[in-house]
């Protein structure tokens, strides 16, 4: 029987479906059963994001009414035939899923894999509600400005009113340069502001932007330090103890050394 | 002197924006928080009176609490009208 997590953050644009992707394909990348669902009914991407989007016949409302077997709607992943994806519908009908509907759906899923993982919308309406529903746990994103954190605080305040408690922090895109000249809020910060447990740190590559034009999610790439950072966070949900990666170590001489010994930083 | 130091070198940590972005941080995370529900507030005002009557008589219908923001700050504003002061063993 597997665990639910909903990947959520209040603010659009924050980086939830690339964290998504990431974490599920990392997560199948060390064996476990993962799906990934898109609940972002009406605006369907994370097929995108993984490059499946050519192979979908059957989205989440189909099996929500009854249209076809959840089995038939599942994609498998190219890559990972441990990892699958339900994805989204395109219809303009967000009321086309009730959270009944979606707990129903989480309870069947969560059957046969290790871990469901919800690609949540952005803002706190139906959507918001549809995707935390089936969820026992979330992961809230947010990146080091003002207006993200703000969301994120609201997102944790909703989360907290409903069933799911304590949930965890990643903190996207951080520029450690900008920190460290004082114009980037840092991870204490925001924790401090948040009053949350850190899940992972992400820093702001490049190299998700070329993944995502790929269709192939950064954590494949071993040269990406934002794949590595996703990596870590995936080991840290399947409970195993990592240590914060250190951001700085970005393209520094002892770095490429490392790298030229074969040596990888946490 | 190491103050002068960083503004020569254009490090002044208090106008950093980063510092900026903590203050406004700080001040909306709070305005939102802000949002007390009437029952809260009944028993603030509960708490507040039972420790205030170990020291001093007070008009308990003429006591007002309240919560009141402006751009920089959030103030807890109580009016309490004070009868008698009592003896206290102290003094």
């Amino acid at each position: 029987m597997g665990e639910v997590y909903v990947i959520t953050s209040g603010k659009g644009g924050v980086g939830k479906t690339t964290t998504t992707a990431n974490i599920g394909t990392s997560l199948a990348m060390q064996g476990y059963r993962v799906v990934l669902v898109d609940a972002d009914i009406g605006l369907r991407n994370l097929d995108v994001v993984l490059g499946l989007e050519n192979r979908i016949v059957y989205d989440l409302v189909d099996v929500a009414h009854g249209r076809c077997r959840l089995r038939q709607a599942l994609i498998r992943d190219r890559r990972f035939e441990n990892l699958y994806l339900l994805p989204a519908a395109q219809t303009k009908d967000k009321t086309a899923v009730n959270p009944e509907q979606m707990k129903e759906l989480c309870a069947e899923l969560k059957k046969e894999s290790d871990y469901v993982i919800m690609d949540c919308p952005a803002g706190i309406e139906q959507g918001f509600r549809n995707a935390t529903a089936g969820a026992e746990k979330a992961i809230v994103v947010t990146t080091p400005e003002v207006a993200a954190v703000r969301d994120a605080d609201r997102i944790i305040g909703l989360l907290e009113a409903s069933e799911i408690r304590d949930p965890v922090l990643v903190l996207n895109r951080i520029r450690t340069k900008m920190v460290k000249t004082g114009d980037m809020l840092d991870v204490e910060d925001v924790i401090e502001h948040l009053a949350i447990d850190l899940l992972g740190i992400v820093p702001d590559d490049e190299s998700i932007i070329i993944s995502t034009n790929r269709g192939e999610p950064a954590v494949l790439n071993s040269d990406s330090k934002a794949g590595q950072a996703y990596r870590n966070i995936s080991r840290r949900i399947a409970g195993e103890e990592v240590p914060l990666m250190n951001l700085e170590d970005g393209g520094g001489f002892m770095n490429r050394v490392r790298r030229l010994l074969g040596l990888r930083t946490g | 002197m190491l103050e002068l130091l960083q503004r020569i070198f254009g490090r002044d940590s208090l106008k950093s924006s980063k510092n900026v972005a903590q203050e406004r941080l700080r001040l909306v995370l709070m305005h939102d928080r802000l949002d007390l529900s009437p029952q809260v507030l009944e028993e603030l005002r509960a708490d507040l009176m039972n420790v205030i009557k170990d020291y001093m008589v007070i008009d308990e219908k003429m006591m007002e609490i309240n919560l009141e923001q402006d751009k920089k700050c959030v103030a807890l504003v109580a009016n309490i009208p004070v009868v008698r002061m009592k003896r206290l063993p102290s003094h």
